[in-house]
């Protein structure tokens, strides 16, 4: 399974341990953890599940590229980090 | 009176009450995270308050005991933008997101509709929650109306509704202010919408345009409660009223110190006082002079008076912004506070002055409690 770690900012906003989901894509594994911890999806995704204009997501250390669905792909093992742009402030 | 406050600042809520006459600090919540709004319930008490959160967007929050602790409410959500569809903010011909970048107004329903809450946004939708804001529709008459493809920013990049009055004789008469978009008013609970704006001009568009009613920048609509239809408008660029619910406007002219400002408060039962703070005109935004006043109209525009007891008079550069003043439910107190952080409450109608803070982070919003 593919485990997913969240910016250490925004825990005092919710809780977010590293989770593990399963999928074949970057969306595919977020669906997966957003459903063990529904309040976090918000913070990452806006409201039609495009990543946040600020918000980054690296898979074993690459930018993904398509931030409106999410669709680059995981290895079963990968390392998915959610992250603040600088951009953002 | 109300004895008790909310601020609304870039670094949190601040919530001053009133104890044996002297005004401080109850309660700070959410230090270090931007407040950009908070509405005060007057139905069941409940208080609001919209974080904008930057990376991890907007959240709305609400408290049953005065900020003393908060549960998550619903966001507004936009609806897909439907494939093809070319929706453009006309002044840079760029595509408007159908995304939610901020609440900019809350508003109660009344009595006879317990849960209704009103939310006006950028990008220009106007949202109904009938549970106290747990979930939320757009009202999507209005934000599929043509000439919403008219309306384009002021203050910010893209339109939004920053007022949303209801009525508070008849709760399907709603009215609301956009920058830029006019004033529009429904009278069927936002089944449908029209414009208004007969006598509001924009010195901002080319002349041909300038009566144009949804073209007009209305920094902020308010309406007398006793009265419903009489309104204020504080407009970019200058004064306006109507005395026929919207119908006709008649602008205020060569009021001093300047007819500029963002923000406009009426009293509850007396549609002829009013109540303004000044500013340098758009393009420098500062007080007159360096000078913080309020001027105060008891007779619906036909004098002002400039108060500027308890008010810095020299070198002060404070701004106020739409939602940084407020009046209380009987008329009698008034709060503002600005862009430097300065708060300023009067016991009197503004007569005279006391200023709490000059040291609060930059102030968006002040309500007091109801």
């Amino acid at each position: 399974m593919a485990r997913v770690v969240f910016t250490q900012n925004l825990q005092r906003h919710v809780e977010c341990p590293p989770s593990t989901g399963e999928g074949q894509t970057v969306r595919e594994v977020l669906d997966a953890v957003f459903a063990q911890n529904p309040r976090a999806r918000s913070f990452v995704l806006d409201e039609h599940g495009a990543l946040r204009n600020h918000m980054a997501v690296f898979v074993d250390g690459r930018l993904i590229r398509d931030r409106a669905r999410q669709s680059d792909e995981v290895r079963a093992d990968a390392e998915i980090y959610i992250m603040q742009a600088l951009s953002g402030g | 009176m109300s004895d008790r406050l909310h601020v609304g600042t870039r670094k949190g809520l601040f919530t001053y009450s009133r104890r044996a006459g002297r005004w401080s600090v109850e309660r700070v919540g959410f230090l270090g995270d931007t407040v950009g709004l908070v509405h005060c319930d007057g139905r069941d008490h409940m208080l609001y308050a919209s974080l904008e959160l930057g990376h991890f967007g907007n959240k709305l929050r609400r408290s049953p005991d005065q900020g003393a602790t908060f549960e998550d409410c619903g966001v507004p959500e936009y609806p897909p933008k439907p494939e093809g569809l070319v929706d453009l903010n006309p002044m840079q011909q760029k595509p408007i997101e159908w995304k939610l970048d901020k609440i900019w107004s809350l508003q109660s329903g009344n009595a006879d509709q317990p849960g209704a809450l009103w939310a006006g946004t950028i990008p220009g939708g106007l949202f109904v929650s009938n549970n106290h804001g747990t979930s939320w529709q757009i009202v999507s008459t209005l934000w599929n109306h043509p000439s919403r493809q008219k309306w384009f920013g002021g203050g910010a990049e893209k339109p939004g509704i920053h007022s949303v009055l209801v009525d508070p004789g008849n709760s399907r008469r709603i009215t609301i202010g956009v920058s830029c978009g006019g004033v529009w008013h429904s009278d069927d609970g936002g089944e449908t919408f029209r414009v208004t704006g007969n006598g509001i001009r924009a010195e901002y568009m080319p002349p041909e345009q300038a009566l144009d009613p949804e073209i007009q920048d209305p920094h902020q609509v308010v309406q007398c409660r006793a009265r419903p239809e009489c309104f204020w408008v504080q407009h970019h660029n200058g004064i306006f009223k109507s005395t026929d619910g919207g119908a006709s406007w008649q602008e205020i002219k060569d009021v001093k110190p300047s007819v500029f400002g963002f923000a406009v408060a009426v009293h509850p039962r007396d549609p002829d006082t009013a109540w303004f703070i000044p500013a340098v005109k758009d393009e420098k935004r500062y007080p007159f002079d360096g000078k913080v006043v309020v001027t105060r109209t008891r007779d619906g525009g036909k004098s002002f008076e400039i108060l500027t007891k308890g008010l810095p008079q020299e070198h002060a550069y404070d701004l106020v912004y739409r939602h940084g003043l407020d009046i209380d439910a009987i008329g009698q107190r008034l709060v503002f506070g600005s862009t430097t952080g300065a708060l300023f409450v009067s016991e009197n109608q503004g007569d005279s002055w006391e200023c709490l803070s000059s040291h609060l982070p930059p102030i968006y919003c002040v309500r007091f409690a109801v």
